[in-house]
């Protein structure tokens, strides 16, 4: 099936089998092997990229059900000469071990912290009339859909921090 | 074999002159993994595009593959290979070793029509693309003999038997003096089945060159990986070249390699292209090494002053009919508390589900858990502190066979984290702090794990621009391998970080034992040291026998390694200069580390003491971890930040342990319940709150050159415990059967009338 996805900035046309998720399309036939596969299940995180800005899991979306939309994957984030603040965070916070859930932490974290700016609620936030204070409840419940078995939970937490600044 | 006196002498490393030693640098991969850079096994960029291997699982727990039906899978689009035990390339006999020095036997795939446990891969498919070698897997009909299958261990306890060449360690009259004793405690705890959920799943991509295959896959073993291969394919190691550079996370159960590896060798020899094979997350957990299920019997006989007179742990585990493994759950007792009189031993049950294996902590992580709750079961019924108990048994020497420590700081870490954390703010009368509706309470446990050395060897090399690159193969499973092999060699050779080059995960290069057991550190650092030591050496000689460097005709004793630079007093020149003109195509030398015979004179651990706060629902059962903090003594530490994460990281797994993580066997079928991370919880980040981990200055001289120490292990030794007791004073609960979910927690409630 021919689609045509905007990835990290560059429209990529594919021919593809419409079994093909958007996670095996990027790693498999986009060459973009940061994005990693977990789970395959919607159960890990390790595959989160941004779709029209906004974090999902790449492995539980069909390729083809992406046609035209702008997709950025952890290298659209930034490489190693241009390190987005939250992968400078991650670095410097020891925000990771192994570096298999990284990606999806550091895309995870991005979307989140648009989503809060943007004031969508979370199961943590306590007045839903009011702007989000970005509490490290909130964080944390927000982040919870990317598992990181090294536990690195604390040092993720404050590499978010960093970017995020202190709530008012 | 070397001697500790050896290591007595200060170093490079010891005297830590540039201050690189310690220092919380950032990771020296840390940039490949935070842009997604960094290649694991199956994202390694084969010469030419590869085919896609799927693995078909068996669906009974034991018995034999009386017919198979490939037909369909054959007549799928894209498909190239379609293997059974029918027709699998010949691969030496499972357990056979051609090289009597290869570390691994032989482990072949598709082996037969046995089956011997739900999840064994019995077919395997090849095809242009994942998609269509997923979907001819399915169309595969197995038919199956069903035998009977031993797959309840609850219910085959009695069955159990002594392991293999062991006996139980006796000292004293253990039933004479536990009889007499004024204070008893007899309590048996279970521990569950857990898995490591390791991110990444095995993977491996291959490829031929004449007679040689690559393999890039994901193993903490290079060599084990190496030798298994060849020895399974009956080709000699050298025409293997195994490859890990990056592994998306071990903890001991990617210490050996899995079918992926074989038949994607096999697969690529038969196609004459690469071909890539993962596991499933569901084949990971039904198809790789879990830990066991523990047992343990704990029977403690104290004075009424706390003193402990008598003292058992007697474990009881599991491991697969035909891979004998023991889960040493009791071993760590061995070297913790005084008491004259002991008994401490296993005993196994053979059962038909996948092969146990090593876990993070083998034997303390699940051991720990027992007696850490017993030692609170007795404070509590003599009236005394959890931590004064401790005090009170401390034991001078080890306990067991009256050796010296090297250095032993638990004492210290007891009390520096009862200070740090507030172990004052606990009231020692369970069920007294509400907050709103949740009782609150504290609990601490100790943690101890053995510290190793293996030989290890490595190689460095200085460039004419002054690189100088350690090799070695080792691995880094997210560990800090890299970083403080990194600082070890920029230590040792006075140059900067960015002047250093580390390349690990490659069996051709000098051979590590890899990482595992917590002794990756020590073992590889060790060898890394005494590489760039050599080095030093070989610079020397260069310059003093170089009538064009100004160190020319020196003495050698006194040439000094600092800032780029090689000196005598103020003669001096830069590295780089030196080798470009008097060895401009490099200087490589190589160096290894063997265990030291007189260190076994020593009783050598690691320590530590966690401390935890928790929450309990008084509605729902629910345990929320509100705080937690451990203080660990493990010899020098290397890396302030990498080292942390490792004991924080273990300290998580500990909070698992104790309150989500547990796998269960269906007595039907013999698969695990819980084969996805939707079903076996792991720690996320809403369960992990406020959570810190510091270290203790300390160098333990009998350890190594350096007096360092293993982290890996350490952090997850005991915490459980410390978030079991701490549930107990919360609300009065005494629960001996992890993980502490709602449902155990509640009926206690219940029964208490809360
Ligand atoms: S791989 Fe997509 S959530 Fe796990
Ligand atoms: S860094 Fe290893 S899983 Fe998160």
């Amino acid at each position: 099936m021919k689609t045509t996805i905007t990835v990290n900035g560059q429209a990529r046309a594919l021919d593809l089998d419409p079994r093909t998720s958007l996670l095996d399309a990027l790693r498999e036939h986009l060459n973009l092997k940061g994005s990693k596969k977990g789970c395959d299940h919607g159960q890990c995180g390790a595959c989160t990229v941004l779709v029209n800005g906004e974090r999902i899991n790449a492995c539980l979306s069909l390729a083809v059900m992406h046609d035209g939309h702008e997709v950025t994957t952890i290298e659209g984030i930034g490489g190693e000469a241009n390190l987005h603040p939250m992968q400078q965070a991650f670095l410097e916070q020891d925000a990771f071990q192994c570096g298999y859930c990284t990606p999806g932490q550091i895309c995870s974290a991005v979307g989140m912290l648009k989503e809060a700016a943007d004031n969508w609620p979370s199961q943590a936030t306590e007045d839903l009339g009011a702007a989000i204070a970005l509490t490290d409840a909130e964080i944390r419940e927000r982040m919870s859909g990317n598992i990181c078995r090294c536990s690195a939970y604390p040092q993720i937490i404050a590499a978010i921090r960093d970017v995020a600044g202190e709530v008012a | 074999m070397s001697s500790v006196k050896d290591w007595a002498a200060p170093n490079p490393v010891t005297e830590n002159r540039s201050g690189i030693i310690g220092k919380g640098v950032d990771r020296y991969e840390g940039k490949l993994k935070v842009t997604g850079t960094a290649a694991y096994a199956y994202e390694v960029e084969p010469p030419s595009p590869p085919a896609y291997g799927y693995l078909l699982p068996a669906t009974i727990a034991r018995g034999r593959i009386t017919a198979i039906d490939t037909a369909a899978a054959e007549a799928s689009p894209g498909v190239q290979i379609v293997w059974t035990h029918l027709n699998v390339p010949k691969q030496a006999r499972r357990g056979e070793r051609a090289n009597p020095r290869s570390q691994r036997a032989s482990n072949p795939a598709l082996a037969g029509d046995r089956v011997e446990f739900f999840g064994q891969p019995v077919a395997f498919v090849a095809a242009d693309t994942w998609e269509n070698a997923r979907a001819a897997t399915h169309l595969i009909q197995v038919d199956y003999a069903v035998e009977p299958a031993v797959l309840d261990f609850r219910a085959s306890l009695a069955s159990a038997e002594m392991p293999h060449g062991e006996e139980d360690v006796r000292i004293g009259d253990f039933d004479g003096a536990y009889a007499k004793a004024p204070v008893q405690i007899d309590e048996t705890y279970f521990s569950p089945i857990q898995n490591h959920v390791q991110m990444e799943p095995c993977a491996t991509t291959a490829w031929w060159d004449g007679d040689k295959v690559t393999v890039h896959t994901s193993i903490q073993m290079v060599k084990g990986g190496q030798h298994a291969l060849a020895e399974t394919l009956a080709i000699p190691s050298d025409r293997v070249h195994l490859l890990t550079r990056y592994i998306g996370g071990g903890f001991g159960g990617k210490g050996q390699s899995y079918d992926d590896l074989t038949l994607a060798a096999l697969g690529a020899q038969a196609l004459g292209r690469p071909v890539k094979v993962a596991y499933t997350r569901q084949q990971m957990f039904q198809a790789t090494i879990h830990r066991p299920a523990v047992s343990m019997r704990v029977r403690l006989g104290a004075e009424p002053d706390g003193r402990l007179n008598a003292f058992a742990v007697e474990a009881v585990t599991h491991c697969a009919r035909n891979a004998p493994f023991v889960e040493h759950a009791a071993n760590f007792s061995r070297n913790l508390y005084a008491a004259p009189n002991r008994l401490t031993g296993h005993r196994l049950v053979k059962m038909d589900i996948p092969a146990a294996g090593p876990m993070r902590a083998p034997g303390e992580a699940s051991g720990m858990l027992s007696l850490e709750c017993a030692m609170d079961e007795l404070a509590e019924k003599l009236g005394i502190d959890p931590i004064e108990l401790r005090l009170r048994n401390e034991p001078d020497v080890d306990p067991e066979t009256g050796k010296p420590f090297s250095i032993r700081q638990l004492v210290q870490c007891l009390n520096t984290g009862a200070q740090r954390f507030g172990w004052e703010r606990r009231n020692p009368r369970p069920g007294q702090v509400r907050d709103g509706r949740w009782l609150v309470g504290m609990g601490m446990a100790c943690a101890i794990r053995g510290n190793f050395l293996l030989p290890a060897k490595a190689g460095v090399r200085i460039d004419a621009d002054g690189t100088v690159t350690l090799r070695q193969g080792m691995t880094d499973i997210g560990t800090g391998t890299y970083t403080i092999l990194a600082q070890i060699t920029a230590e040792t050779m006075g140059v900067t970080m960015e002047q250093v080059k580390i390349e690990l995960g490659d069996s051709d290069f000098p051979p590590a034992p890899g990482s595992g057991g917590q002794f990756g550190a020590a073992t590889a650092g060790s060898a890394a040291f005494e590489a760039n030591m050599n080095l030093r050496k070989a610079l020397a000689e260069l310059a003093i026998g170089d009538p064009n460097s100004p160190l020319y005709g020196g003495d050698p004793t006194y040439v000094t390694f600092g800032n780029g630079n090689i000196a005598i007093e103020n003669r001096s020149e830069s590295l780089g200069a030196l080798v470009a003109r008097a060895a401009p195509e490099g200087v490589y030398v190589e160096g290894s580390i063997t265990p030291a015979a007189d260190a076994r004179d020593y009783s050598q651990h690691t320590y530590g003491a966690h401390f935890a706060e928790v929450g309990v629902d008084t509605v729902t059962g629910e345990v929320r971890m509100r705080k937690m903090f451990g203080v660990f003594a493990a010899g020098r530490i290397l890396n302030a930040k990498t080292a942390r994460s490792q004991v924080t990281g273990g300290m998580i797994w500990g909070v698992g342990t104790a309150l989500t993580e547990g796998n269960v066997v269906d007595p039907r079928y013999g698969s695990f319940i819980n084969q996805d991370m939707a079903g076996y919880l792991v720690p996320t980040h809403a369960d992990i709150v406020d959570l810190d981990a510091i270290f203790l200055a300390e160098a333990d001289d009998k350890a190594n050159p350096m007096g360092i120490k293993g982290v890996g292990e350490l952090g997850i030794c005991g915490a459980g415990a410390a978030v079991a007791n701490a549930i107990y004073n919360a609300c009065g609960v005494r629960l001996r059967d992890y993980p502490m979910t709602p449902d155990k927690v509640l009926e206690g409630l219940m029964a208490k009338g809360l």
